[in-house]
């Protein structure tokens, strides 16, 4: 009963801490926010298939590309209202994780994570080609103003991604998810059909990364290759860990990390100024320590924390 | 029939870059079963020491072979310092690890050298050699020679050395290799050393064509994904026949199939791996593992 309490007492003080910023943050601020929430959505989705299904992926950013572009050329394109291409884009991107969740069916662990990287690495050329759709090198311009919209539409896009996630994850398909991460055979045995969780793993991962997609589209006010390089997959992962693989909640922190770092480690300290490459170099060396000290990321330390206290 | 040869003595030469950082990818993944993602960036990092040695006034070849001593060194140091304390992890962090690794050398390159692009010399003249009325570059015959030699050194280290046959048993069956005598931690930190060699060898003959600068491996390391899968990412012979395969293939369809693009070369190698992955996981020349549960 305890836990409850503190729960709800936690989730309410997170919205209303959301809001309150929404109301008094400068502009700039709220942009940079709002890009938190997409980072959040998109993280949330990774840490659905790598967290709790135990599948790993390096390319929930072409998934991302897939959403972006979807929303570029319905809104750029076709003048439909951005709102409404956010559910198409994480419909589209969906499918799409769904026919790549067949194959990857075959792959496990280290061949999981090549065939992945292959699908990041392989969009933003695919987008220089097919120019006809995508306005090649130079992208698709989005006839919109961004500015509040963003953050706001893009906290409740977390708000609606944290109620689905919960409700996926706390019954019978996110006990088969954690059986398939755990054990596969055991799984199996205990009547878990692999093949059909783990392509809604898939779908439900690049699902979420269709929609934080569209969010980035509508934000940047363009989509071009470089708007998602390999580069973003990375970060995704790195903000999963960050969160702890498997933790709902970390996920926020996730984002936080992957957004502030590259802020912070550019400014001056002590009269030592970091170079541009800095953030990299962070976001590296912080990878490696979680995974050495904290394997399950800020969760994990929280609830060590809390069981310690 | 001219530019027939010709597309496939560039395609070799390309192929062989792709093999030797494809045979670096394999030699870690025989021994550990671990894809090393930053594979690409320390042959980078190594290839970066070279054009630093040569700037400061050191000729290409003695550069040539120092580089290699310094990427020797800078494997065996990553795998005892970073990769070692998650030796007995499971495969997932290690995987995590090596793409932390990726960012942190991605970083440092920009970083030491900044993100210009640099010049690098090349060992062989660019000058084309006519043989029997068609025109080879002699960079290319070059590259082809350097890589062909690699592997053929690398075939006898492992099998007539006493150190090869321990780095093989430590593979093949750690722990009996260890009731042996062998130190299989450290043969590990050797392949890790041998594989930095081959990527530093892979950057310096690439680094002429496409120019220096951080990013220069990313691409050549997807090929060599590509190319290791290929051929089985057991197998060194099929890393080898996998990256020749490759650079000819996409050669050849870039010259005869129009609608081959430049920009589609990548995704092509991307579909080559996919399928392969899809159709035989086990490549050309590799066993299918057999799981007992």
């Amino acid at each position: 009963m305890r836990g409850t309490a503190i729960r709800a007492v936690a989730i309410a003080g997170a919205v209303a801490l959301v809001v309150v910023l929404g109301f008094t943050m400068t502009d700039y601020h709220q942009y940079q926010f709002g890009i938190v929430a997409y980072y959040a959505v998109a993280i949330l989705g990774l840490n659905i298939l790598t967290g709790y299904t135990g599948q790993i992926s390096l390319g929930n950013g072409a998934f991302m590309a897939i959403g972006g572009y979807t929303t570029a050329i319905l809104c750029g394109h076709h003048h439909i209202g951005a709102l409404w291409t956010i559910p198409v884009a994480g419909l589209v991107a969906g499918f799409f994780g769904l026919l790549f969740g067949i194959p990857a069916l075959r792959l496990t662990g280290p061949y999981l994570a090549l065939a992945t990287f292959a699908i990041a690495v392989a969009v933003p050329s695919l987008a220089k080609r097919f120019d006809h759709f995508t306005g090649g090198s130079s992208g698709i311009i989005l006839p919109i103003k961004t500015g509040h919209y963003l953050y706001w539409v893009s906290w409740i896009c977390v708000a609606i991604g944290y109620v689905v996630a919960w409700l996926v994850l706390r019954g019978r398909t996110g006990r088969a998810f954690r059986a398939v991460r755990d054990s596969e055979v055991a799984a199996v045995s205990s009547g878990v059909n692999l093949a059909s969780y783990k392509t809604i793993a898939f779908g439900i991962s690049a699902a979420y990364a269709g929609v934080a997609g569209a969010l980035l589209a509508i934000g940047a006010g363009y989509t071009n290759p470089d708007t998602f390089p390999v580069t973003l997959s990375l970060y995704l992962l790195i903000g999963a860990v960050v969160a702890g693989l498997g933790s709902l909640w970390g996920v926020i922190f996730g984002a936080l990390f992957i957004e502030y770092l590259p802020i912070y480690a550019q400014k001056t300290y002590f009269g030592f100024a970091f170079s541009k490459q800095a953030p990299s170099v962070v976001y590296g060396v912080v990878l490696i320590l979680i995974m050495l000290l904290i394997p399950s990321g800020v969760a994990g330390l929280a609830r060590r924390l809390y069981l310690k206290s | 029939m001219q530019q027939f040869l010709q597309q496939v003595v560039s395609g070799l030469a390309s192929g062989g870059i792709y093999a030797s950082l494809a045979l670096a990818l394999v030699l870690i993944y025989r021994s550990t079963e671990v894809i090393n993602f930053a594979q690409g960036e320390m042959a980078t990092f190594t290839t970066y020491v070279a054009w630093q040695i040569i700037h400061w006034g050191v000729p290409y070849w003695a550069a040539f072979f120092l580089t290699l001593g310094v990427a020797f060194v800078f494997g065996v140091a990553i795998e005892r310092v970073v990769i070692r304390p998650f030796e007995h992890g499971p495969v997932l962090t290690v995987v995590i690890v090596t793409i932390g690794l990726l960012v942190i050398l991605n970083g440092l390159n920009g970083w030491i050298w900044t993100a210009e692009i640099k010049a690098f010399p090349s060992a062989f003249p660019t000058r084309p050699i006519n043989v029997a009325g068609v025109a080879f570059s002699l960079q290319d015959i070059g590259i082809i020679l350097v890589s062909l030699l690699a592997v053929l050194c690398l075939w006898a280290f492992f099998r007539f050395t006493k150190v090869g046959l321990a780095m093989r048993a430590a593979a093949v069956n750690p722990d009996s290799a260890r009731l042996t005598g062998v130190r299989v931690g450290w043969m590990l930190a050797l392949g890790w050393g041998l594989a930095s060699m081959l990527g530093a060898l892979s950057g310096l003959m690439v680094a002429p064509i496409v120019f220096l600068d951080p990013n220069m491996m990313q691409v050549v390391l997807i090929y060599a994904f590509a190319a290791a899968v290929l051929g089985g990412l057991q197998s060194p012979v099929g890393a080898v026949v996998g990256g020749l395969i490759l650079g000819v293939m996409l050669n050849l369809l870039g010259t005869y199939v129009h609608a081959i693009t430049p920009e589609l070369r990548l995704p092509v190698a991307l579909a080559v791996l996919l399928g392969v992955l899809l159709v035989k996981p086990s490549g050309l020349f590799g066993r299918a593992v057999v799981r007992k549960v």
